[in-house]
């Protein structure tokens, strides 16, 4: 079932276009990764999707309309937005109450649970914590809450990296059950490499690669080439070069494995290469056409 | 409030995945009264300072007392200037109080973010903005009303006790001193002009709220009295300016003759004239209409 269904979604700030025609479908249980350039539109596509912003195009959301109907679809959806937007102001234990009072499937017993494992007291207000320990906190709420979507944006930017490990490391242990979905948009790669199941890169207001994971690794080989056959693989039309240690990396599309495994080692490209090479040579490609 | 918990939280119907949206209502008003202590702080201060002038003019009210024994209305005037100035100075209070709260009602939560936070939640923008509605409309005349009481009843016990021990008739002060129906008479002043009458006032300040990017209080303001200069140099008269002064000056329909002492003041109430007044019904469509402005853009506006 589909949980996420864009068609042509489209928005423009002013001048600007935000979103040019994004088409997307996200499967129930399934962890996608948004990835882009700051600026790329991640935000925006989740903002329509969250009922934030209003938009152009066909959008549902577990069958809900976002933009009319956020609160009925925030019984069913959570999300992150950024990081540290719980307010200042608001004790730990009323913040419970308040989620309790308003949120139907919220567990206040389990919030309590996973805090307990933190340093972060009922008595404490959000404003004395640190960026890293609100995003606990943040954490926490949510993922006392049975939602069938979480969509988080951003959601360990500026933190440092103990907090940002852990951050994936109790979503993935305490939260992922194979049929919840999860969109995470960041631009950090590395970050969710481990985490996601599909991924999708975004660059200004487009999709320009999509893939599930497994299929990116049947697909998608990266060859380090010693520099005698380095014509030889020029030849298969590599879809990227980039330099490593003594040999050339190329990356290649829908190669055969055979083929390129005479002419060096084959290893499966991370994604921020897969990136660079994707998002990177249609950045180049646009500022030639530009030219 | 707490009284009224219970009772609210059973309303919720017992499925597993419900919250009623009286439930909803009421967690977002008692978040309200988190954030803004000073809905029931400042009242508080402001009765404390009355009772500490009350307590420290007891010293020569038994003095003052004997001094007028001979003319009633100046002994009238003496026993019930206190209590007169604990309902106005608390109703100020929470009258400014009210304006500020308005102001940063749907202002901070875009300021700080937190709006992001909220919105993640299962609670409307209709809800979110009838329950901040609610604050200036239901929450501060209620908390006026009881605290104003109290404070008078406080004033009442005292001068009692400080009558009684210098020796003078204690008889005299609450012969002069009608609390009941001081308490059903501010009631009435509370509902009629501070929640009804004023109402678009509120409803012009939460739109702002919504509206402004930065300055809300000035925007609040300043177009106000853009409108007005623009008009009297335009056409010469000051339409706008009267209309919101008498906006401002309370309505003439809810008691007859204001500011003449009246023998029996309840006599004076004109619930049905006001009522049926149509300017009052006017000004509460006007609030509606802001109302739903500041809706559609709560719904619309991000973090700024």
């Amino acid at each position: 079932m589909a949980c996420i269904e864009a068609r042509e979604l489209r928005k423009r700030f002013g001048g600007t276009v935000a979103l040019d025609g994004i088409s997307l479908r996200v499967t129930e249980g399934h962890i996608l990764g948004l990835v882009g350039p700051n600026g790329a539109g991640k935000t925006t596509a989740l903002n329509a999707m969250l009922g934030l912003t209003p938009y152009q195009g066909e959008l549902r959301v577990l069958g809900h309309d976002p933009w009319t109907e956020r609160d009925l679809l925030m019984r069913d959806v959570c999300f992150i937005a950024d990081v540290a937007v719980l307010p200042r102001w608001i004790r730990v234990s009323h913040l419970l109450d308040y989620v309790a009072g308003v949120h139907p499937r919220f567990d206040r017993a389990k919030a309590e649970g996973f805090l307990t494992k933190t340093t972060i007291r009922l008595t404490t207000k959000v404003g004395e914590l640190s960026k890293g320990v609100v995003t606990q906190l943040h954490l926490a709420l949510v993922m006392a809450i049975d939602a069938k979507l979480l969509v988080l944006d951003e959601p360990t930017l500026g933190l440092d990296i103990l907090y940002r490990k852990q951050f994936y490391d109790s979503l993935l242990s305490d939260y992922c059950d194979g049929s919840r979905t999860i969109v995470v948009a960041t631009h950090q790669v590395e970050e969710i490499e481990h985490v996601i199941t599909d991924l999708v890169f975004i660059d200004r207001g487009r999709i320009v690669f999509d893939s599930s994971m497994d299929g990116l690794e049947s697909r998608y080989v990266e060859v380090l080439v010693h520099p005698a056959r380095i014509d030889a693989a020029r030849a298969l039309r590599p879809m990227h070069e980039r330099q490593g240690i003594g040999r050339r990396a190329l990356l290649f599309e829908g190669v055969d494995r055979q083929r390129l495994a005479e002419l060096g080692e084959l290893r499966t490209p991370s994604l921020a290469d897969l990136f660079v090479a994707v998002v990177g040579d249609h950045a180049g490609q646009a500022q030639e056409a530009h030219r | 409030m707490s009284t009224l918990a219970p009772t609210i939280a059973a309303a919720a119907p017992a499925g597993p995945a419900q919250t009623s949206t009286l439930r909803r209502f009421y967690w977002s008003v008692r978040r309200e009264l988190w954030e803004y202590q000073a809905i029931y702080v400042a009242p508080v201060a402001v009765a404390a300072l009355v009772l500490l002038g009350f307590l420290i003019s007891t010293v020569h009210l038994a003095a003052d007392l004997r001094a007028a024994a001979l003319d009633p209305a100046r002994q009238n005037d003496l026993l019930q200037r206190p209590y007169r100035y604990a309902a106005a100075l608390i109703m100020l209070s929470t009258f400014i109080v009210g304006i500020f709260y308005c102001v940063e009602a749907l202002y901070a939560e875009r300021r700080d973010r937190s709006t992001l936070f909220w919105k993640s939640l299962p609670v409307s923008d209709v809800t979110a903005v009838i329950a901040k509605a609610s604050i200036p409309l239901v929450i501060l005349p209620l908390v006026t009303f009881a605290v104003t009481v109290a404070t008078q009843l406080i004033i009442l016990l005292l001068g009692t006790a400080v009558l009684s021990v210098s020796g003078a008739n204690a008889a005299t002060l609450w012969a002069h001193v009608p609390l009941l129906q001081m308490s059903w008479l501010l009631l009435y002043h509370l509902v009629t002009v501070h929640a009804l009458w004023w109402a678009p006032f509120f409803g012009w300040l939460l739109l702002v709220s919504a509206w402004a990017r930065r300055a809300p209080f000035l925007w609040a303001t300043l177009p106000l009295v853009a409108i007005s200069i623009v008009e009297k140099i335009a056409f010469d008269t000051t339409r706008f300016a009267t209309m919101l002064q008498t906006r401002y000056n309370a309505s003439r329909e809810a008691v007859i003759a204001p500011g003449t002492l009246p023998i029996d003041p309840m006599t004076h109430l004109t619930p049905r004239v006001f009522l049926s007044s149509a300017s009052l019904w006017l000004g509460l469509a006007v609030a509606a209409a802001l109302l739903v402005a500041a809706v559609r853009l709560r719904r619309a506006r991000g973090p700024i």
